[in-house]
């Protein structure tokens, strides 16, 4: 990897974790999915940038499918499906406060930091950085479906955490067969699908889409 | 052979794609029943051609036949088999007709899921496949459409796809120590022959990824959070499904990963799969003891299984195997039967509380006798299949030295025993306790899905045909690894 590429690359990563991070503290919901929008993007830019030298079809057609689907295809789907009023609310009854979770967040980067550098350690990547980011990217994924109430943002936290899975993936497996392009060109919008039929059945049934206020199902003890 | 291989895949996906067509209400349940009995023929036929310990490759690399995977297609197409012929009686004209048909053609692409990860022997493939059987089967846990069933539905979805997510991040990582290691073989098979060159620590991190990841879909505490409300809330043929075989293809996918890590000193798989295996047992115990309703402790009595077999797994002995792979095959055909018998206690009485139903016997004789009979057969009563596999599993413990897990499973597995047990006796021979409780009569479709279901649990116990002897020996060398 030449390093002009190599330090694109690595900006692109720093822009990545920053919309990780925005994503947890936007109480918005549709600025929330269009955070979520530009992640996507920025993980299909580091996928071309490690893919660029020496080229990779693998990685080139991964970044392809990563736009098509997470960044055109998901969207419509939970635009269109889900109503609109949804997307203008601001998400008030957070669990955790946003000063909180933004502390939390930086330590869960921390956290992806200190788990990259035994696995770079171990054996050799195409960029050790995307490893260690992308291990804090799904950590901060997995913070977001815990803080939120509204499923939107829940979905996005699963589809963030998986983003950050892909963003080390590409770095330490670039040749994994097949698994990463049928997975986001298929797998993620049926998921995309599934989650607004039931986001808007929850939506007929109680008039909101805050599926962490459902309770009813619980043990006495 | 192959071809017959073939069709068992192809078959849900034809008949759903009928079913998606408008204008085939009428012939849902039909389709749906033939596909699944055609399949549970040919599942026999592929059986039959693998007992002896052959293999079948399908497409090299990719899609294989063992005997273990047989064993999973045997009992996937059968449940699915006795789920149809239930759902012709259960889902009914009341739920109006586009629903009904969707519901069937959902049914087949679910049953199209979990059999498809037995002949997958591609890792990245076999995590499409877990994911797709979470997917295919969000919406039938809705199915109802209350408040609860959505609820259940949600958490399902959310908590087994954090799983899934993680789990994707542990089969990347698997991957990268493969590629380390100079291979690029990503097969059950290749992994094991590559599994001395892989860097200790990446496959120390993805095994524990790949664990909790699809642990979370097989249901062990502490991520078991979801199962017992999907596994209640569902319709009863859904529930049969996920709690006997959808558990069990995901357990299938650990046992086989356990195959390839068992010589990797460093991943401490038996330490894993031994605490985990009996947390599960004792809590999901515990749970058993204080819920009230019948289905979610039938679902509790899941989590209990799923557990047992895991610490019988963490033997890794071959005796220990073996009781293992009864113990999947009892629980399949066992569990399956205990959820059309709570699904007929709650057609007939239209309740789901265990205190409501107290006299059931005075108002369904066949709900009640099934109840009991499943309440025996799952809790480990002898004579059936169960209490053989668990005495087995008890025996492969102490043989092989492990007397602190088998004194903690031993006591755990009797609890259960009193837990299911009481609750059932009260619920079929107590006193009435609601005096006007509604009397609905059972569809006859459901009196004869009790009646073949009961066949396996009770001849089981008893006598096992060689063939079957045969398969489930040989598929306990294939999980040994």
């Amino acid at each position: 990897m030449t390093a002009w590429l190599y330090h694109l690359n690595a900006l692109v990563l720093g822009l990545f974790i920053l919309t990780a991070i925005a994503m947890v503290v936007t109480r918005q919901i549709s600025a929330c999915l269009q955070v979520f929008i530009l992640q996507s993007l920025l993980l299909a830019a580091s996928a071309f940038l490690l893919g660029g030298s020496p080229w990779s079809w693998h990685l080139f057609a991964l970044g392809c499918v990563t736009i098509a689907s997470k960044a055109i295809l998901i969207p419509w789907i939970l635009r269109s499906m889900i109503p609109a009023e949804v997307y203008v609310r601001r998400e008030l009854s957070q669990s955790v406060q946003v000063p909180a979770a933004l502390v939390a967040a930086f330590g869960l980067l921390l956290v992806g930091y200190a788990l990259g550098i035994p696995l770079n350690a171990a054996a050799h990547s195409l960029s050790p950085a995307n490893v260690s980011l992308g291990i804090a990217g799904l950590l901060i994924g997995l913070l977001l479906l815990v803080v939120r109430r509204e499923a939107v943002p829940q979905i996005l936290g699963i589809l963030g955490m998986e983003n950050g899975a892909f963003l080390a993936g590409i770095a330490i497996a670039p040749d994994f067969p097949l698994i990463a392009e049928l997975a986001i060109a298929f797998d993620v919008p049926v998921l995309a699908f599934i989650v607004a039929v039931l986001a808007r059945a929850v939506y007929q049934k109680t008039g909101s889409t805050e599926v962490g206020s459902l309770s009813a199902l619980r043990e006495l003890i | 052979m192959v071809i017959m291989a073939w069709l068992i895949l192809a078959l849900p996906v034809v008949a759903a794609l009928v079913l998606a067509a408008p204008r085939s209400e009428r012939i849902g349940a039909k389709v749906t029943i033939a596909c699944a009995v055609v399949s549970f023929a040919l599942s026999i036929a592929v059986m039959l051609s693998v007992q002896g310990g052959g293999r079948l490759v399908l497409v090299p690399h990719w899609f294989e036949i063992d005997p273990l995977s047989a064993l999973l297609l045997l009992l996937v197409t059968f449940v699915s088999s006795t789920a149809a012929i239930y759902s012709s009686g259960s889902i009914g004209k009341s739920q109006g007709t586009v629903r009904t048909r969707l519901y069937y053609a959902n049914f087949n692409l679910f049953v199209f899921s979990m059999l498809s990860i037995p002949l997958i022997i591609e890792l990245g493939l076999v995590w499409i496949a877990v994911e797709l059987t979470t997917l295919l089967s969000v919406l039938l846990v809705s199915f109802a459409g209350t408040g609860e069933a959505l609820e259940a539905a949600w958490k399902y979805m959310l908590l087994t796809l954090i799983g899934a997510t993680t789990a994707v991040l542990g089969v990347l990582i698997l991957f990268w120590a493969l590629q380390s290691a100079g291979s690029a073989d990503f097969t059950w098979s290749g992994l094991r022959d590559a599994a001395h060159g892989m860097p200790a620590i990446l496959v120390r991190i993805a095994f524990v990824l790949i664990l909790v990841g699809y642990g979370t879909k097989v249901g062990l505490v502490p991520l078991h959070a979801w199962l017992p409300d999907a596994h209640s809330q569902a319709p009863s043929p859904v529930c049969a499904l996920l709690s006997g075989v959808e558990t069990t293809v995901v357990l299938y996918v650990l046992l086989r990963l356990r195959g390839v890590f068992l010589d990797v000193p460093s991943t401490h798989v038996q330490t894993w799969f031994a605490v985990s295996g009996l947390l599960s047992v004792g809590v999901a115990v515990l749970l058993i003891l204080q819920t009230q309703d019948f289905k979610r402790m039938f679902a509790f009595s899941t989590v209990e299984h799923m557990g047992i077999v895991l610490t019988a797994a963490s033997f890794a002995t071959p005796l220990g195997d073996a009781a293992a792979v009864w113990q999947i095959l009892a629980h399949a055909v066992t569990k399956s039967f205990c959820f059309y018998a709570a699904g007929s206690t709650l057609l007939v009485t239209g309740t789901r509380s265990i205190a409501e139903v107290s006299g059931l016997i005075g108002k369904s004789k066949r709900a009640s006798a099934a109840l009991l009979l499943g309440a025996l057969a799952i809790s480990g009563a002898p004579p059936f299949a169960v209490f053989l596999s668990e005495l087995a599993i008890l025996r492969a413990g102490l043989l092989s030295g492990h007397y602190v897990v088998i004194g903690l499973l031993a006591t755990f597995i009797a609890m259960g025993f009193f837990g299911v047990l009481f609750h059932v006796v009260n619920m079929t021979c107590g006193r009435p306790k609601v005096d006007h409780l509604p009397r609905l009569p059972l569809p006859l479709a459901c009196s004869v899905t009790l009646a073949i279901a009961a066949v396996p649990v009770v001849l089981l116990g008893v006598w096992i045909p060689p063939s079957l002897l045969r398969l489930l020996l040989q598929a306990a060398a294939v999980s040994g690894g």
